[in-house]
């Protein structure tokens, strides 16, 4: 007992004596979470639009009102001719051209169907599919209040409902893939990078010539990384909750267990790692390409799985971050309990466990 | 019980060059308590048999055992009771003289108090830097604080891998003084050097090159086995003298030992006058020639000449 | 062979790191084609002074001039008129020995006809014919060590700086390379070595041995014996080394 205690205490010399292990450990889920919850965001706001009201009446004023309320639009000119539609896109000073028929009110009234014309600038097809998205639902809105609780037989209802996050807010997506970003990364790469810096500076000869048992070096390096990941998941959390508004539906217990299992899920990687590599750049190089980039690209983090090829969905399942993002998102966003996530969290524990085992196989007492 | 007991042990690993033998059918005894040199040049696989005998490595072949434990079947064994030093300074640099010693005592299950009487001679110089980070002392304070390290937790053998490489003469020498006073402990030390001159502060060595034992024996055997009169030779043009002695018919080897060169002959009945002679001639004023006890570098590359 | 002619000068040489002072005022002549020792314990300043002297670092105070360049002002110049080979730089082992050969020729300035000229005589004065399209890491390590002192001198500086060139090498090597030394002063390229092994001290014409950032002894290696009342370098340099309050900074 004495001995582990005095190795994670050499750990956390290590690891504190090293300003900038320091600054990426405790610095960066800030910086990311900050960056995520405020900079970057898929989020369009104030977005330059036309109007082109062939109509002019209340109806169509009304509408027009909504649009103009909205943080999304910014009614930056008002079009008189159709011709003037084209030099507006062209000269780039509008994404969108909201165009109302002339008669609007009238046809609305009498055959209770009009039309509005919406021409987006497609030379960006995702910020022109969520332009027009934002004006169609300020438009059914609309189309909503106006029938009121008696609906004719034959218009047809579109309800569109944005459940759970009905203003559409990026965070709710990029924290939990924040999280799962950084805790592997602390977990898998600096736990790696930490046992094998004592294989290349030739330490672990000393210390494999003694004693000490080897699974006591290797839990005494993970220790101080699964301790800077709690502080991790609690800072994020704290960040999310106060300063970006997001709620925490479920159960604050069963998501901070959670986060444990998927830093235990980690640390195994980094582990397991760490008997494959020799070398610290190995390491890194491993944890950042094999670990970072297919988490930000293949885990739902910052792109729908649902859209991907079949075969990338197939490579995502191997993620065990693509798991803890659906449990986190379960728990914090839809607040489900331990029933909606048994399966993912089955998984996690069976990939924690099979990676625990193979590195305890792999885990060499001997050098070559 | 013999300290260290090795048979035939063979070594060899594959890489670019193809495969090498590391070590080659080595087979040697050494005794409780001695100080054992194993003498020999990079490469010439005294890492390897050090990484063997502290059971990091597993030999292609061959039998050893350390302390009457055997290093594959009781490598646990010997692990507890063996001090080691590898090859270069391999401590932690970024943790203090004094967190790096409590850090390997612990690790052993002994504590710096225990054992303090062991060490108290080397780690009285490193007092004064006690707090200071191990990788900003210089070569032979890093080297000394090592050799606290793998000793406080008073081990029954003790392998030095190149302890004093890198480190200055002077340094060197206290290192070496250390190492006599860890004697009278009891503690069998082996210790690997390049340096050959280091060789005669040990009890026995061995001369090791290519993976092969030269031979093996105290300095002062060794160098009887020398088996042929050994001359010094100075003259004012050093150079000159170099290629003239080269030249001479009678010359089996001549190498530069500093302010003398060393040279051998083919010829037992040439003697020192037929050698002055030859230089006079050769235009050297006034040449000394002297014979000579070999050392152990002589012997060294007598025998590697030999291989 | 011009003995006269000083290929090193230095005045008053000092580096002082904040308020530590590596290398107090050192002052020292070098001749053409003098094979010099330049020794001092792990500490005493020998590589503060080194590199002052091969133009990468540069003075605090003081003057000094290598192969008819100032240190402060021309450091290129000396550069390209100097070698430089330490146990630390080595070649490319992942490159061939004629690769290695002509790269650094080529970093070194030859002209492509001269390069290849060099790099035929080089590799039979070695006797590495059939080693030239060996990779360099898989040559022996005394091999590499005698390639990578022919490279350094291969455009044939004024004077080549040897940082502890023989560190490690079996003694048979050790004295092959120390031919080649003396085949280099012979043929006039000054040779300025730093060493831990107190018989090629011996091999020098003259020796200094710096203690504390200090220049304490520079001699013949013979004068040094007398007035130190020694019987070889390894006893003058204990006796000096001894003396320094420095021996940890």
């Amino acid at each position: 007992m004495k001995q582990l205690l005095v190795f994670i205490k050499k750990e956390f010399f290590h690891i504190l004596r090293d300003p900038r292990s320091m600054l990426i450990l405790l610095g960066m889920p800030v910086v990311q979470v900050i960056l995520f919850g405020f900079a970057i965001t898929n989020e369009i706001k104030n977005a330059n639009i036309a109007i082109l009201d062939n109509s002019k009446d209340e109806q169509t004023q009304k509408i027009i009102n909504k649009i103009a309320g909205s943080t999304y639009f910014n009614i930056e000119r008002s079009l008189v001719t159709n011709e003037q539609i084209d030099e507006a896109f062209k000269t780039g000073k509008i994404k969108l051209a909201i165009i109302f028929q002339p008669n609007f009110q009238n046809e609305l009234t009498h055959t209770n169907s009009a039309s509005v014309q919406l021409i987006a600038d497609a030379s960006d097809p995702n910020n022109a599919t969520t332009l027009i998205n934002y004006a169609s639902s300020i438009i059914l809105d609309y189309q909503n209040s106006l029938m009121g609780p008696n609906k004719l037989p034959y218009t047809i209802n579109t309800e569109v409902k944005m459940l759970y996050n009905p203003e559409l807010k990026g965070i709710y997506s990029s924290v939990p893939g924040v999280m799962a970003l950084i805790l592997m990364l602390i977990s898998a790469m600096m736990t790696s990078i930490a046992i094998v810096k004592e294989k290349e500076t030739g330490t672990m000869e000393i210390l494999l010539v003694s004693p000490i048992k080897p699974w006591l070096i290797v839990i005494s390096k993970a220790v101080p990384y699964f301790i800077l990941s709690f502080i991790n998941v609690t800072s994020i959390l704290l960040l999310a909750v106060y300063v970006l508004g997001m709620p925490i539906e479920g159960s604050i217990i069963l998501l901070f267990v959670m986060c444990v299992l998927y830093i235990f899920c980690s640390l195994a990687l980094g582990l397991f790692i760490s008997t494959s590599v020799s070398t610290q750049q190995a390491a890194m190089m491993v944890s950042l390409i094999g670990l970072m980039l297919p988490i930000m690209m293949l885990s739902g983090y910052m792109f729908p799985i649902a859209n991907m090829p079949w075969i990338l969905q197939m490579l995502s399942n191997v993620l065990p971050a693509k798991w803890y993002i659906i449990i986190v998102k379960q728990v914090m966003i839809k607040g489900l309990g331990f029933s909606g996530i048994w399966k993912e969290t089955l998984v996690l524990l069976g990939m924690t466990a099979l990676l625990i085992l193979l590195s305890i196989k792999r885990f060499k007492i001997r050098l070559k | 019980m013999k300290a260290v007991n090795v048979e035939n042990i063979v070594l060899s690993y594959e890489n670019k060059k193809g495969k090498t033998i590391a070590v080659d059918d080595v087979s040697f005894e050494v005794e409780k308590g001695e100080v054992f040199g194993l003498i020999g040049p990079d490469g010439s696989g005294k890492t390897s048999l050090f990484r063997i005998l502290t059971t990091l490595l597993i030999p292609d072949s061959g039998k050893a055992n350390v302390c009457g434990f055997e290093i594959v079947k009781d490598y646990k064994k010997i692990r507890q009771i063996t001090g080691y030093m590898p090859g270069r300074f391999s401590l932690y640099q970024d943790l203090s003289v004094e967190e790096n010693l409590e850090f390997f005592a612990t690790i052993f299950n002994s504590s710096i108090k225990e054992n303090y009487g062991l060490v108290e001679d080397i780690y009285k110089q490193l007092v004064p830097f006690k707090k200071r980070r191990a990788g900003k002392l210089s070569g032979g304070m890093k080297q000394k604080l090592a050799l606290c390290c793998a000793l406080i937790h008073k081990p029954q053998i003790l392998f030095l891998d190149e302890p004093t490489t890198g480190v200055d003469p002077v340094s060197r020498k206290e290192f070496w003084d250390m190492l006599a006073r860890l004697k009278n402990e009891g503690i069998t030390i082996l210790v690997s050097t390049p340096y050959m001159d280091e060789a005669k502060l040990c009890d026995r060595i061995a001369l090791i090159q290519n993976g092969k034992i030269l031979n093996i024996n105290t300095p002062e055997k060794i160098n009887s086995e020398f088996g042929k009169k050994l001359f010094a030779v100075h003259s004012e043009d050093m150079y000159k003298l170099l290629s003239d002695l080269r030249a001479f018919t009678y010359t089996e080897t001549c190498f530069g030992f500093g302010e003398n060169h060393h040279l051998t002959l083919k010829d037992d009945s040439v003697g020192v006058e037929d050698i002055k002679i030859y230089l006079q001639n050769a235009g050297h004023k006034e040449p000394v020639v002297k014979i000579i006890e070999p050392g152990i570098e002589d012997s060294f590359m007598q025998l590697m000449k030999s291989n | 062979m011009n003995l006269q002619e000083t290929v090193i000068k230095t005045e008053e040489l000092t580096k002082r790191f904040g308020d530590f002072t590596a290398v107090n005022k050192i002052s020292f002549e070098v001749k053409k084609g003098e094979i010099f020792g330049f020794l001092g314990a792990n500490g005493a300043g020998k590589t503060t002074a080194m590199k002052m002297l091969i133009g990468i670092s540069k003075p605090t105070s003081g003057k000094a001039r290598v192969a008819g360049y100032d240190v402060y002002k021309e450091t290129e110049k000396i550069k390209k008129n100097i070698g430089y080979m330490s146990q630390k730089f080595s070649l490319y082992e992942d490159l061939t020995v004629k690769e290695n050969i002509v790269l650094y020729a080529g970093i070194y300035g030859l002209s492509s006809k001269l390069i290849n000229e060099k790099c035929d005589e080089l590799i039979n004065r070695l006797g590495l014919k059939n080693e030239q399209n060996v990779l360099v890491g898989s040559l022996p390590l005394g091999w590499k060590q005698k390639l990578s002192f022919s490279i350094a001198i291969v455009h044939k500086p004024q004077i080549v700086f040897l940082d502890e060139p023989t560190g490690g090498v079996d003694p048979v090597t050790r004295r092959q390379f120390w031919d080649l030394i003396y085949e280099a002063a012979y043929n006039g390229i000054t040779v300025f070595v730093t060493t831990h092994y107190m018989d090629e001290a011996e091999y020098c014409n003259r020796v200094s041995i710096m203690v504390d950032g200090v220049i304490e002894a520079l001699d013949t290696p013979a004068n040094l014996k007398k007035t130190f009342n020694a019987s070889s370098m390894d006893e003058v340099f204990l006796k000096l080394a001894r003396k320094a309050k420095r021996s940890d900074n």
